[in-house]
C-alpha cells in the first residue's frame, strides 16, 4: 500500500480520477490515471450475498451498498497513494442501473466533490463498459494486452445483464447507436435460462461452466431470432422460450435432458446471433476493429465465436481482461477522465437516473439538468 | 374471459386493444411462466397507450418509464424477493400512479398490487403449437370490470 505512494510524485497534475461505480451488485471505487493506468480498483462484491437468495437483491443491495461505499472510497485512495487533493475529478455512474443503487454512489460522489472542491462527472453505464478496453497498466503494473488504446473508429459490442447494444465508436463522445435488444439482454437471457435448467447464481458463469463440460452445442436445434432484413437488432425472447418448451417437452414425456448439451446449444444460438449481427455491422460501417464489453464479453463460447469468425473476416478482435468486464470502477475512471478531458461537468443536482438512455448524444447527456 | 392467439403478433394485437381502454391509474397484472409473452404482451399494451419508443424487458432495473397519450410504467418484479424490495424501490409510487401500471411477476409483489387491477393470465401450450398461448382476462374490483366489460364487448 505505501509503495503507492512515490508514484504519486509521477502523476500529472489533473489526471487523476476517483470513480465510484455502485449501479447494481458491485459496490465498486478506483483511482485511475490518464484514463488508462488503474492506480487501485476496488470491488466489494455482493455476490456471495445475492447467491443465497438467487438473485440480486435490491433492498439488500443498496443497504450493502450504503455500508460499502465509503469504506472502498478510502481503500481505493490509500492502495492508490492518493490524497483528495491529486484529483482531478471525481466520475460516478450515473445510469442506467437499479435506482436504490445508483443513489448512493451519485449521492456521495455529489458529497465528495462538493466537500473536496472538485469537478464532479456523470458517466454512463455502457460508456464504462466500452472505456474498460481504454486501460492498458494494471494496478500491480502489468502492462494489459498490448499495452495500447483501441484506434478510432471501432465497433463495441456491449453485452451484459441489462444491455445487448451495438455501437459504432467515431471518437470520445462521439458514437452511433446500430442496435439493441427488443426484449431481453443477451445476460438476462443466460441467467433466465440458467434458472430454467436448475442452476443457481450467477446464472452466466455457472451456465458456462456447464457448456463447457463436453456440452454438445448442435445437440438441441434452436431458433435464431426472426428480426426483419437488414435489422440489427437482438431478440433473445423466443429462444428462451424455445430452451424452455424442450424442457416442458421432456417433463411431459418424462425423458432426462442432458443439461451440458443444452446449455452449450443454448450459448452457441445467444453467441451466433451475437457475431452475426457485429459481422454485419462491420460490413454496413466498414469498420475492421471490433470490441467486446460487459459481462457477458467474458462467456467463452462468445469469445471463441468471434475471434474464429471476425479473424476470418479480416477483422480484429479485443475483450477486456476478465476482471474488467464485469462491473467495477476502474472502467467508469477511464470513462470519466476522457469526459472531463473533454470539458464535460456534472452539476452538483446531477440524478441517478435508472432508465438512462445511451445513444448518439455527445458528452453532455451525464450533466445535472 | 378467455381467447387463445397463436403468434407473438397476435399476443401483441390484443395488448394493443386492452391498452388503447387504459386510462391514468389503471392497472394491469400480467402472469404466467418464463416464456410465455409477458413482455410481448406488455409491448402491445404500451403500444396501445401511445408509447412510441422500444419497449424492451425491464427485468434489469425494475421500473421502465414511457411517456404517451398517458404515461406508463413497466414494471418487472422478476427479481424482486419480497415486498421490502419494493418498498426500497419506491413501488407504492407507480401502484397506482399518475399513469398506467403494467406489471410482469406480480405475484413476487403481492401487497404492492391495489385491490382493483386488470388481471391477465398467460400459459405456454405444451403438447401444442410452440406460439399457442391461453389468455385469461379477470377483474378485482368495479375499475377493472369496467375495462373486462369493453375488452369483451368490442
Amino acid at each position: 500500500m505505501s509503495g503507492r505512494g512515490a508514484a504519486t510524485a509521477t502523476a500529472t497534475a489533473g489526471d487523476l480520477i476517483l470513480a465510484i461505480e455502485t449501479s447494481c451488485d458491485e459496490t465498486a471505487a478506483a483511482v485511475v490515471q490518464g484514463g488508462k493506468v488503474i492506480r487501485a480498483n476496488v470491488v466489494a462484491s455482493q455476490v456471495d450475498l445475492h447467491r443465497r437468495f438467487g438473485g440480486v437483491v435490491p433492498e439488500i443491495a443498496s443497504r450493502r451498498h450504503l455500508e460499502l461505499s465509503i469504506p472502498v472510497v478510502d481503500e481505493a485512495l490509500e492502495r492508490a497513494g492518493a490524497a483528495p487533493a491529486d484529483l482531478a475529478a471525481v466520475a460516478v455512474t450515473a445510469g442506467p442501473g437499479l435506482v436504490g443503487a445508483l443513489l448512493v454512489g451519485v449521492s456521495l460522489a455529489k458529497s465528495l466533490a462538493f466537500g473536496w472542491g472538485k469537478p464532479l462527472v456523470g458517466v454512463n453505464h455502457l460508456e464504462g463498459h466500452i472505456y474498460a478496453n481504454f486501460l492498458t497498466v494494471d494496478e500491480d503494473g502489468q502492462v494489459i494486452g498490448d499495452g495500447r488504446p483501441p484506434e478510432f473508429p471501432f465497433l463495441c459490442l456491449v453485452v451484459s445483464g441489462g444491455h445487448s447494444d451495438l455501437i459504432y465508436i467515431e471518437g470520445h463522445g462521439r458514437r452511433r447507436s446500430l442496435g439493441r435488444t427488443r426484449d431481453d439482454a443477451a445476460g438476462e437471457a443466460f441467467d433466465k435460462v440458467a434458472r430454467a435448467i436448475g442452476l443457481g447464481y450467477p446464472g452466466g458463469p455457472l451456465l458456462d461452466a456447464l457448456a463447457r463440460e463436453g456440452g454438445d452445442p448442435l445437440a438441441f436445434d434452436l431458433p435464431r431470432a426472426r428480426l426483419e432484413a437488414g435489422s440489427l437488432d437482438f431478440s433473445f425472447s423466443g429462444l428462451k422460450t424455445a430452451v424452455v418448451h424442450v424442457l416442458e417437452r421432456a417433463a411431459l414425456a418424462g425423458e432426462e435432458v442432458d443439461r451440458a448439451d443444452l446449455a452449450a446449444s443454448f450459448s452457441q444460438a445467444v453467441a451466433d446471433a451475437l457475431v452475426d449481427k457485429t459481422l454485419a455491422a462491420a460490413r454496413v460501417t466498414g469498420a475492421s476493429r471490433i470490441v467486446l464489453a460487459g459481462g457477458v464479453a467474458a462467456n467463452s463460447t462468445l469469445r471463441r465465436t468471434m475471434l474464429e469468425r471476425a479473424e476470418a473476416g479480416g477483422l480484429t478482435v479485443r475483450f477486456p481482461p476478465l476482471k474488467l468486464c464485469t462491473d467495477n470502477a476502474a472502467m467508469i475512471g477511464a470513462a470519466g477522465y476522457f469526459r472531463y478531458a473533454a470539458g464535460s461537468r456534472s452539476g452538483l443536482d446531477l440524478n441517478a437516473d435508472p432508465n438512462l438512455a445511451f445513444g448518439d448524444q455527445a458528452v453532455e447527456e451525464c450533466r445535472g439538468s | 374471459m378467455k381467447l387463445r392467439t397463436s403468434s407473438p403478433d397476435e399476443t401483441e394485437i390484443f395488448g394493443r386493444r386492452l391498452g388503447a381502454l387504459l386510462e391514468p391509474g389503471d392497472v394491469v397484472c400480467l402472469s404466467g411462466p418464463l416464456g410465455a409473452g409477458k413482455t410481448c404482451l406488455a409491448r402491445g399494451i404500451l403500444a396501445g397507450t401511445g408509447a412510441t419508443g422500444p419497449v424492451s424487458s425491464p427485468t434489469f432495473v425494475i421500473v421502465h418509464e414511457h411517456p404517451g397519450r398517458v404515461p406508463a410504467y413497466h414494471i418487472d418484479a422478476y427479481r424482486l424477493e419480497c415486498g421490502d424490495d419494493a418498498a426500497a424501490l419506491g413501488l407504492e409510487e407507480y401502484l397506482p400512479g399518475e399513469g398506467v401500471a403494467v406489471v410482469e411477476w406480480p405475484e413476487n409483489i403481492p401487497d404492492f398490487i391495489p385491490p382493483d387491477a386488470l388481471w391477465v393470465r398467460l400459459d405456454r401450450l405444451p403438447g401444442v403449437g410452440a406460439d399457442d398461448r391461453d389468455l385469461e382476462v379477470s377483474a378485482s374490483g368495479p375499475r377493472s370490470e369496467r375495462l373486462l366489460e369493453e375488452l369483451s364487448h368490442r
